[in-house]
């Protein structure tokens, strides 16, 4: 004899309500946290040296995590800013998960920090579906990784605040289709802000780091993905767990609810919130 | 390859969620779970055959081993806001609605739930459950968006 008990319980729900509670912590001490994902080599740790840099010239107390699976290589290029750096090794996991992040800002994290980068593992795919408390989440991609890689990622780049297209100064010599690539992007994230940016003339930190600072300041509201909107909650059919045998699976798991989705409902997630000041 | 970990997440909410039912009264922690039901949509990022490479190692030496793995895919579903046109998103979605210029809205495809689990054994108590969600559970939603 077999009986079935509904569960209805999101799979990283641990990790959904320990990225809720860093939101809030971070939220509380004015801290913006810059969630930072791509492939490996698109130039995330050259792109995060460059904004350190700038922080340091405009005084602003910034800060960094970067993690990968092994050597601490990345650390020691963005400790030369000056700005407190940390190391993340994962030792072989190919994500960020938020109780890890916010087991090593405990102590750490200076008071102060006006804003936290978060370098994440190279990897396009895992990190998507992970939420890290972050106030802005930019993807990148280098100019070098083909036009279509919107579409070939669409989790990362369907969730991102913020697109950044990375190694600019060579967009021509590798005929990078800017047009193509923004069509992509719009596919899968109407609406979403992209910048231009080149490591090596420094051209769109500065803009980049201005988009960081005005949402952390809510002159700016966050980008919201459409892929990012809360699906109908669950609570109207918490019809609890049952123990009978024989349970009844005909209700109806009504995901179009259209007009009111997701809105209003008050276990609606920080995030939510966040591009709202 | 972060369905192993998504595995091993989900094998620990449904230990958790059998945990509280025992407690409450609604089990009496005997029963060997046969099955699993998982609702994934097609824009989690979540490949259904990893998941279940990886679920047989993150069952191993629990309570769920050797249960089968159901797993539910839910389409991606997309309405525009300004034509009312509601149809599925394809993957990768196509979230821009072209002749309106909008963005459209997502109504299904980012579940990763954890819909239901199958038990051996008679039930303990007929309405005696209300073990897997505790009030002031803070997550209730199942739907799956990280954060966001």
């Amino acid at each position: 004899m077999c009986r079935t008990v509904d569960l209805h319980q999101a799979v990283l729900a641990k990790n959904d309500e320990r990225a809720v509670a860093l939101r809030e912590r971070l939220a509380a001490r004015g801290t913006a946290s810059v969630n930072l994902l791509s492939s490996p080599g698109s130039g995330k740790t050259a792109l995060l040296e460059h904004l350190l840099a700038r922080c340091a010239a405009d005084g602003l107390p910034a800060a960094a995590v970067t993690a990968d699976l092994a050597t601490e290589n990345d650390a020691t290029r963005l400790a030369r800013s000056g700005a407190p750096v940390r190391q993340i090794l994962t030792d072989g996991l190919c994500h960020l998960e938020a109780g890890m992040l916010g087991r090593h800002l405990d102590g750490w994290l200076p008071e102060e920090t006006a804003v936290l980068f978060v370098e994440n593992v190279g990897n396009l795919v895992c990190p998507a579906s992970y939420d890290l408390g972050e106030t802005l989440r930019v993807v990148l991609a280098s100019v070098t990784e083909g036009e279509d890689k919107p579409l070939k990622y669409p989790t990362a780049f369907g969730l991102a605040n913020a697109v950044v297209i990375t190694k600019t100064d060579i967009a021509e010599a590798v005929e990078f289709d800017r047009a193509a690539f923004l069509r992509n992007v719009r596919q899968v994230n109407p609406g979403v802000p992209v910048l231009e940016t080149s490591a090596r003339t420094g051209e769109g930190t500065a803009e980049l780091l201005e988009l960081i600072l005005r949402c952390r300041s809510g002159d700016r509201p966050v980008h919201r993905p459409a892929l990012a909107a809360r699906h109908e909650p669950l609570l109207h059919h918490r019809h609890e767990d049952d123990a009978d045998a024989g349970h009844d699976h005909g209700h109806g798991h009504d995901h179009g609810g259209g007009d009111g989705h997701g809105r209003g409902h008050r276990h609606a997630p920080a995030r939510q919130g966040a591009g709202a000041p | 390859m972060h369905e192993l970990s998504i595995a091993v997440e989900a094998v620990a909410r449904i230990e958790e969620a059998l945990d509280r039912r025992e407690r409450s009264g609604a089990d009496d922690g005997t029963g060997r779970v046969t099955g699993v039901t998982l609702r994934i949509g097609e824009l989690a990022g979540v490949v259904p055959d990893a998941l279940r490479f990886a679920f047989d190692i993150a069952t191993e030496s629990t309570r769920l081993a050797g249960a089968r793995l159901e797993i539910e895919t839910v389409r991606g579903l997309g309405r525009c806001p300004a034509c009312g046109r509601t149809e599925p998103t394809g993957l990768p979605p196509l979230l821009w609605c072209e002749p309106c210029g909008t963005a459209r809205e997502v109504l299904a495809g980012r579940e990763l739930e954890i819909a239901c689990v199958e038990l051996a054994g008679p039930a303990v108590a007929a309405g005696a459950a209300d073990g897997a969600r505790e009030p002031g559970d803070p997550i209730r939603e199942a739907n799956h968006v990280p954060h966001r």
